[in-house]
């Protein structure tokens, strides 16, 4: 009985309240979003984005009260069950999903519907953690190493058939659980190496200088370091790989990306070449936000997000809404706001006694940072445009849900942290 | 296990949040740009077109009007179903033109695919008519109305101007950023002189517009929109019916016709042959007429009566008879003998007074009067003399408004010439000139040249027996009158009772000397002088002033037929002809009329 009383008190309500702020935030952005001074709408108005939201957010604080409710060990014993079902419902798209906004990912029953593969992050999380936290589990063996990316790679599969491009990425955020865990950085260095060399080969136009700085970082390294043939022998098949990653940028760019995907890499390095067409986006996101100066011009007074410049000006853009009608200062509460509840995230993560409860909470921590980075990167032009939405800001009720089951999953874990078993 | 990696994690989410904010920082507050293009992009600048002032003759009917005109506008982003061929055969024009308009659009500077652009432009009312039920067929085609100038008779071309699209130049140097490109102006006579009242004052609506152009209310409530004002209706005082016969008297002949109310300075009618249709100079046809008008060898857009510059002739004796009587170098009784050793001269007269001399138009008693004129005896050297006699004589010349601009409501009136000692200085590169080198001057030959406006006004200086108000088109601005230096009377340096002569002679011209017949009206007294302009080895330019009734004048008049003989044939008929249009509303000569109309007078 003392445990079903404390419950309450031991909620972490700092995040509580980072949540509930920033779903306020959301809302009402959501509404200057859509509002059309013409019509004048109230915020409460069903047939308006901001009023639907608020039924999602509804339907979000019931989550809630279900995710605390139920037993706590509910997560980590169903962890497997609940992914194979979202597996099955990803599969199940295929066949009854329908297609908005040209990606199938939509699953309907009459008038509600969702896209699992928003659920699918909190599945693939759970499971993933539960792998990780089982009775002697050990990273540095291969075979658990393969699985673990397997358990990653058949949601992340599934979801680019469904050709959300944006949503499968995401996916990828789940190797830094892994390098918390114990994981070699060597996959996650590559893979920051790789994406970088790719940026950077779109922005020197001559390649030669990309692999001529390859060979003096090599041959430093050589230099500076022990010279066992191992070592040499790893560094210049590395350096070697790098030099293929080069050469083929332009393969990949112009034979392997579909056209849309190119043209967003091309608008990120050059977006005033078309900007009416493929730099559409970037430059009008980044006008809509450059024209806020530094306080903004007032609530339900943006120009470029309430007349459609800015594409989904109330879910994947929404940022741009914040930042042309409340400036930078607008622009710098939302952005404290999410170093904020990330920090506290990772401290939560930290506190975790239960390896289980740790690795779905660096889970959580790394989606909600590659959705806070990407998203807010793509409309200030640090980013391709990748339709991912900013969590508790962006309309729609699947990733509302989606974000709100990670958060207080974890938060009901945390809760009872002293209770769980510590088995590291 | 791995502890040490948390700290990896809240750098990357810190280093990632101040990228973020510097980022931020940079294209919100630092870059400015981002407004402009924010702005360009939501506010629709709208100018609202006032219509143009409308233009009347003195007695209400109308000159000038505003005609509706239709630009065909596109968007190419609705234009995805589009039927060229049908659209050719709708619109009447070539597969090949229809292409090259679509290039022209695109290469438009404000062209964008989702806005209205100007795809074919100045479509006529009857053009209009006939595409208006097949415009529904196409889509992304909008009709933008504007107004453009129609001209109610084809007469007074040269006087009203004509209105074109401003040209790069004249947009480059507008100061005062009043027009923008495509816009009308005035681009001469008075439409380009009254520019400023007839084009009225453009409102602006700042509208906030959609990604798809489409308008979504007013900026800012209508904080910064302006209403517009039309421009002011102009009243002249031309008399159409006159302007129309004096047109058609001309027909056939290069030449002018002023005619002036003396008691106003009002101009009646001003009549440049030949002249063009003004309609030609509006609509969808302005360049190619323009093109065939300008090149014209009889240059029709020359404006003669302002802008011809002729040597007075004979007509300019009246002048010099009155600065004689002013500088007492003779009296009216002065007989001087018709001496032809020393200049040729006509008729039968032997030894005329001033008023023979004028009627009969004899030249040695003019090169006499002038020797007294310029050769006072004031010095010994006739140098030095002739100097000074000229300045007088230059003084008193002048004051009737010879040699320079009189300030018609015209841009560019001619200032026509009276030499003046410095001036010969110049042309013999030396002060050693005297009379004998001058004399030409006497009969209004020589150097003297002045243009048929001047004229006039000199004949409605003699009927007003010593001054003039500038002669203007425009009497009346939106019902506040005449520009202010219409008000102002000037006089001559010439006492009024020497005028007095001067009427008494130009009645005996009429009645008796070399303007008899053809320029006498049974009724009233015309006073008038003929001059033959010389211009070996073609014609005399045919020269006629005159004024009517002899007191109480309402109307004065100059004619200059170009090429055509004796001033008491083509001119002397034309202007009777017009004074009794002008006062009885009619003519009842048709054997003069005939005569002028007859007349091979255009070699």
């Amino acid at each position: 009985m003392r445990r079903e009383l404390d419950i309450s008190s031991n909620l972490d309500w700092i995040t509580i309240l980072l949540f509930g702020v920033m779903v306020f935030m959301g809302w009402l952005n959501i509404y200057a979003a859509v509002y059309d001074e013409e019509v004048n709408q109230s915020i409460w108005d069903f047939s308006l984005n901001s009023g639907r939201q608020l039924l999602f957010i509804i339907t979000a604080i019931v989550l809630i009260a279900i995710i605390v409710i139920l037993d706590m060990r509910f997560y980590e014993t169903f962890g497997y069950l609940i992914y194979g079902s979202t597996l099955l419902l990803l599969i199940l798209v295929f066949f009854i999903g329908k297609e908005v906004g040209g990606n199938k990912a939509w699953i309907g029953i009459g008038s509600f519907g969702g896209q699992p593969s928003e659920f699918a992050k909190v599945a693939t999380a759970l499971a993933l953690a539960k792998y990780i936290g089982a009775v002697g589990f050990k990273m540095d063996r291969m075979r658990n190493q393969i699985i673990l990316l397997g358990m990653i790679a058949i949601p992340m599969g599934l979801i680019l058939l469904q050709k959300d491009t944006g949503t499968a990425l995401v996916f990828g955020a789940f190797i830094f659980v892994l390098f918390r865990e114990g994981m070699s950085p060597f996959l996650l260095i590559m893979g920051m190496a790789a994406a970088l060399i790719f940026v950077l080969t779109l922005f020197v136009t001559n390649e030669y200088y990309l692999h001529a700085g390859i060979g003096v970082v090599l041959i430093l390294l050589i230099l500076l370091g022990k010279k066992t043939v191992k070592r040499i022998a790893i560094l210049t098949i590395g350096a070697l790989l790098i030099a293929g990653v080069i050469e083929s940028v332009d393969y990949i760019i112009t034979d392997v990306l579909k056209p849309h995907q190119q043209n967003r890499i091309k608008a990120l390095v050059n977006p005033d070449a078309d900007p009416l067409g493929y730099g559409w986006n970037v430059t009008q996101s980044k006008i809509a936000i450059g024209s806020g100066g530094f306080f903004g011009k007032g609530f339900l007074k943006g120009t470029q997000t309430k007349f459609d410049f800015v594409p989904e000006q109330s879910t994947d853009f929404i940022f741009c809404t914040i930042g042309e009608e409340h400036g930078w200062v607008g622009s710098f509460i939302v952005v404290v706001l999410f170093i904020v509840f990330l920090l506290r995230l990772i401290y939560l993560a930290e506190r975790q006694k239960n390896r289980f409860a740790r690795t779905f909470a660096y889970g959580v921590v790394s989606i909600f940072f590659f959705h806070f980075a990407v998203n807010i990167g793509m409309t200030i032009g640090l980013f391709p445009v990748i339709g991912i939405p900013l969590p508790f800001f962006s309309y729609g009720g699947s990733s509302l849900w989606g974000f709100t089951i990670l958060l207080f999953v974890l938060l009901k874990l945390d809760a009872h942290r002293s209770q769980l078993l510590q088995r590291v | 296990m791995n502890e040490g990696r948390k700290l990896l994690f809240q750098a990357l989410v810190l280093v990632t949040g101040i990228i973020f904010l510097v980022k931020l920082f940079s294209i919100q507050v630092l870059d400015t740009r981002y407004e402009d293009l924010a702005n360009s992009n939501a506010i629709l600048k709208q100018i609202e077109y006032p219509a143009r002032g409308l233009i009347y003759d003195r007695n209400g009917k109308l000159l000038v009007y505003n005609t509706p005109e239709f630009d065909l506008l596109a968007i190419a982003r609705e234009m995805d179903d589009f039927d060229s061929a049908k659209f050719c055969d709708v619109f009447d024009i070539s597969s090949e033109e229809l292409r090259q308009r679509f290039a022209e659009m695109k290469k438009r500077r404000e062209y964008s695919p989702f806005k209205p652009t100007l795809l074919i432009d100045k479509l006529s009312n009857y053009d209009f008519a006939k595409i208006q039920d097949n415009l529904d067929e196409f889509k992304g085609l909008y009709i933008q109305a504007r107004t453009t100038r129609g001209y109610a008779s084809p007469s007074l071309a040269n006087a009203l101007g004509y209105v074109s699209e401003i040209s790069k130049t004249q947009l480059e140097r507008d100061s005062t950023h009043v027009y923008r490109q495509g816009d009308y102006i005035g681009q001469s006579g008075i439409e380009a002189y009254y520019e400023e009242h007839l084009r009225g004052t453009r409102g602006v609506r700042y509208k906030l517009r959609n990604v798809k152009g489409i308008e979504k209310g007013s900026f800012r409530n209508g904080e910064y929109d302006t209403l517009s004002v039309p421009g002011k209706d102009l009243v002249t005082g031309i008399d159409l019916d006159l302007q129309l016969y004096g047109e058609f008297l001309m027909q056939g002949k290069a030449g002018s016709i002023v005619a002036i109310e003396p008691a106003t300075g009002e101009i009646l009618s001003l009549i440049s042959g030949p002249s063009y249709d003004p309609n030609l100079l509006t609509g969808k046809k302005y360049s190619s007429n323009f093109v065939l008008i300008s090149s014209d060898t009889n240059k029709p857009l020359f404006n003669r009566p302002i802008m011809a510059q002729y040597r007075p002739g004979s007509i300019f004796k009246i002048a010099q008879a009155m600065v004689a009587l002013q500088q007492k170098a003779i009296s009216p009784d002065t007989r001087i003998p018709c001496d032809r050793s020393i200049i040729a001269c006509h008729g039968t007269h032997s030894y005329e007074d001033l008023r023979g001399a004028i009627a009969n138009s004899c030249n040695p008693y003019f090169h006499n009067v002038l020797r007294r004129v310029i050769n006072k005896g004031i010095e010994n050297d006739p140098y030095k003399d002739s100097r000074i006699g000229l300045a007088a004589w230059n003084k008193d010349m002048t004051s009737f408004g010879f040699g320079g601009k009189l300030g018609i409501d015209l841009p560019n009136e001619k200032d026509g010439l009276i030499p003046y000692p410095e001036y010969y200085d110049r042309a013999y590169n030396s002060p050693a000139w005297k009379f004998s080198n001058i004399y030409s001057l006497a009969i209004g030959e020589g150097e003297n040249l002045v243009v048929p406006l001047q004229m006039a006004n000199f004949a409605a200086t003699v009927a007003n027996r010593g001054y003039y108000y500038a002669p203007h088109i425009v009497k009346d601005i939106g019902e506040e009158g005449p520009l202010p230096t219409y008000n102002t009377k000037n006089y001559t340096t010439i006492d009024p009772a020497h005028f007095q002569v001067a009427v008494d002679a130009m009645q005996f011209v009429v009645e008796a000397g070399t303007g008899q017949w053809r320029a006498k009206l049974p009724d009233v007294i015309v006073c008038g002088k003929t001059g033959s302009v010389q211009n070996e080895p073609r014609p005399d330019h045919s020269v006629f002033i005159a004024f009517a009734p002899r007191d109480n004048p309402r109307i004065a008049i100059s004619v200059y037929v170009e090429y055509s003989g004796q001033g008491g044939r083509a001119a002397a008929s034309i202007a009777s002809l017009m004074i009794e249009k002008y006062l009885y509303g009619q003519t009842k000569r048709p054997h003069i009329e005939q005569y002028v109309l007859n007349g091979e007078f255009l070699y």
